[in-house]
């Protein structure tokens, strides 16, 4: 069987990913470096039967997503920045009425409009806490072409499974390069969809059965009628003020995702298994430390890199297991540190952490990595 | 470390070298090696200076951006002043005849080949400079099949243009040879 080799941007292949995903429905907004995706979604959607809408702006993209998954699609947007921004509060509600839907965000050089064509990492805390309130978040974040392929994949499953918006965060490096990916036979890939209720059983919107891990999820228009707000709400989907069912429900929507932690996160390890010293890197900067570890290796150098591939909710169990065993960790990314951060709070007094950054716009280079590895390590 | 080749590709926006740096990646491939592409984006991509960039290598490729190429295109003097300079020392410099090379550039070939003219003169339409650069490019290197850069090519032009293509590559072809002997 002749195999499905193509040469796409990481952008192409989010796109080849969703569709294969089952989706059926795009709105959005289109902003560099992420128009490829709303660009290739126009093309494809409509020829298979979905529908492809760009809306008024980035706010209405992806209200518009929400709404169409609600009616049963499968449904995405994507954006930069500064879209991101504007999408922050419809990214809560989807948390709180427990509709799936995937956001992709290529991140660019900011704050602000900042660098429209430049990559850039610094969106990684605001995927987690970018809109109000506790909530449930996961983010996946791929380094090459064929994993945003398959992350996209991914996005859409764990949103059906766990009914919560997915991020995924990738950026202007794995967006736009071209890569060689081998697309795998839709048989060959697992796809997750939403559980929904029987016809014509007792249905409560927000109520779990049948030891499922969320409420099935009817149709809206396929008969069943209920309630959605963003108002905290009982197990109809009507308001309510009730103080011990609002803590009924945040435990649940926080634990969905906390007592399936094996199942949501995925990480890289690359020599680590003897290494003195760790490289972690995540996205297109994780290309930058795969060339580097190369390097250093080659040097007789002992230093193994950790790729956080989900980054919320973030590996610790993996990062702090490694941080008992090596002497010192630096990480890398294209930002002032916002996962350094997350590392030293998981890594407690293990090791030192150190940090390797830029935030003008270019990426790393191994040999601006390794220069810093050798200066502070 | 493995052999891994880097390639730039640069002239003025229009002129198809994003194109051709794709044909160039997607001949690797067809060769059964890997390869990325990459490219300048934004407004300095339009009119100004813009570029291609390609690594082709027998192994997995990690860091996807060119930091010194093996060789190097440049179609216009503003793509030229930008980017010319950065080359390995046993690597190859290609230039149309139209520009003019600092004199303190160092490369093992040094090429100025009249790539605008020959697709204006010989094959009838400017547009096809970036096919002729190609032809010449991988006649006087060898880093993709020629089997392999044609089927690449007439899987990425436009239908009725196969001809035009053809020709272009093949004058290309003939440009590497008169420089070879």
């Amino acid at each position: 069987m002749a195999k499905k080799v193509k040469f796409l941007q990481g952008n192409e292949a989010c796109v080849e990913g969703a569709l294969m995903a089952g989706m059926t429905f795009y709105s959005g907004y289109p902003i560099t470096p992420s128009t490829e995706i709303a660009e290739l979604s126009a093309e494809r959607l409509p020829r298979i039967g979905g529908k492809f809408i760009q809306m008024e702006d980035e706010i209405a993209g992806i209200a518009a997503a929400i709404g169409a998954s609600l009616t049963g699609a499968k449904a995405m947007t994507a954006t930069s920045g500064p879209g991101f921004s504007l999408k922050q509060e419809n990214i809560g509600y989807a948390a709180l009425t427990e509709i799936p839907v995937v956001i992709v965000n290529v991140q660019r050089g900011g704050p602000s409009t900042g660098l429209p064509t430049a990559p850039g990492q610094g969106d990684l805390m605001q995927a987690m806490w970018g809109t109000h309130g506790d909530h449930p978040v996961i983010c996946l974040t791929p380094d090459s072409v064929r994993e945003t392929f398959d992350l996209t994949i991914r996005a859409f499953n764990l949103a059906e499974k766990y009914r919560t918006p997915v991020i995924l965060l990738t950026d202007e490096i794995t967006g736009h390069m071209r890569e060689k990916i081998e697309i795998p036979d839709a048989s060959e890939v697992e796809i997750y969809n939403r559980i929904k209720p029987e016809p014509g059983s007792d249905y409560k919107a927000y109520k779990v059965v049948d030891g499922d891990i969320v409420p099935k999820m009817a149709d809206f228009g396929s008969g069943f009628r209920y309630h959605v707000t963003g108002l905290m709400h009982d197990e109809t989907g009507f308001p309510s003020n009730s103080t011990k069912n609002a803590g009924i429900l945040m435990d649940r929507l926080m634990a969905k995702i906390t007592d399936n932690l094996d199942d949501i996160i995925t990480f890289e390890e690359i020599e680590t298994a003897d290494a003195d010293y760790l490289i972690v890197a995540y996205g297109g900067t994780a290309r930058t430390a795969k060339a580097a570890v190369k390097k250093l290796r080659a040097e007789g150098i002992k230093v193994g890199l950790f790729r956080p591939i989900t980054v919320w909710p973030f590996p610790e169990a993996a990062l702090y297991k490694l941080s008992e065993q090596v002497k010192d960790i630096i990480v890398a990314e294209l930002n002032y540190g916002q996962m350094k951060l997350e590392v030293e709070r998981v890594v407690k007094n293990n090791a030192p952490v150190r940090f390797c950054g830029k935030a003008n716009g270019e990426v790393l280079t191994p040999e601006e990595l390794i220069q810093k590895f050798k200066e502070v390590l | 470390m493995s052999k891994q080749l880097e390639l730039r590709l640069s002239g003025s926006g229009g002129q198809g070298l994003i194109t051709a740096g794709i044909i160039l990646a997607e001949a690797a491939l067809k060769d059964d090696k890997n390869a990325i592409q990459t490219q300048s984006y934004g407004p300095e991509a339009r009119g100004g200076a813009s570029k291609a960039e390609v690594i082709i290598s027998e192994d997995s490729i990690d860091f996807p951006k060119v930091t010194l190429p093996n060789m190097t295109l440049a179609l216009t003097q503003i793509a030229s002043d930008k980017y010319i300079k950065d080359i390995s020392v046993d690597g190859t410099v290609i230039v149309d005849e139209s520009i003019t090379l600092p004199e303190t550039l160092k490369a093992k070939h040094i090429y100025r080949v009249p790539i605008i003219k020959t697709a204006i003169n010989e094959v009838g339409k400017e547009i096809v400079a970036n096919i002729v650069a190609l032809g010449l490019i991988v006649g006087l290197t060898g880093i993709v099949t020629e089997g392999s850069l044609e089927a690449a090519i007439m899987a990425r032009i436009p239908k009725g243009t196969e001809d035009l293509n053809r020709l272009a590559l093949q004058k290309g072809y003939e440009l590497a040879k008169t420089l070879q002997k």
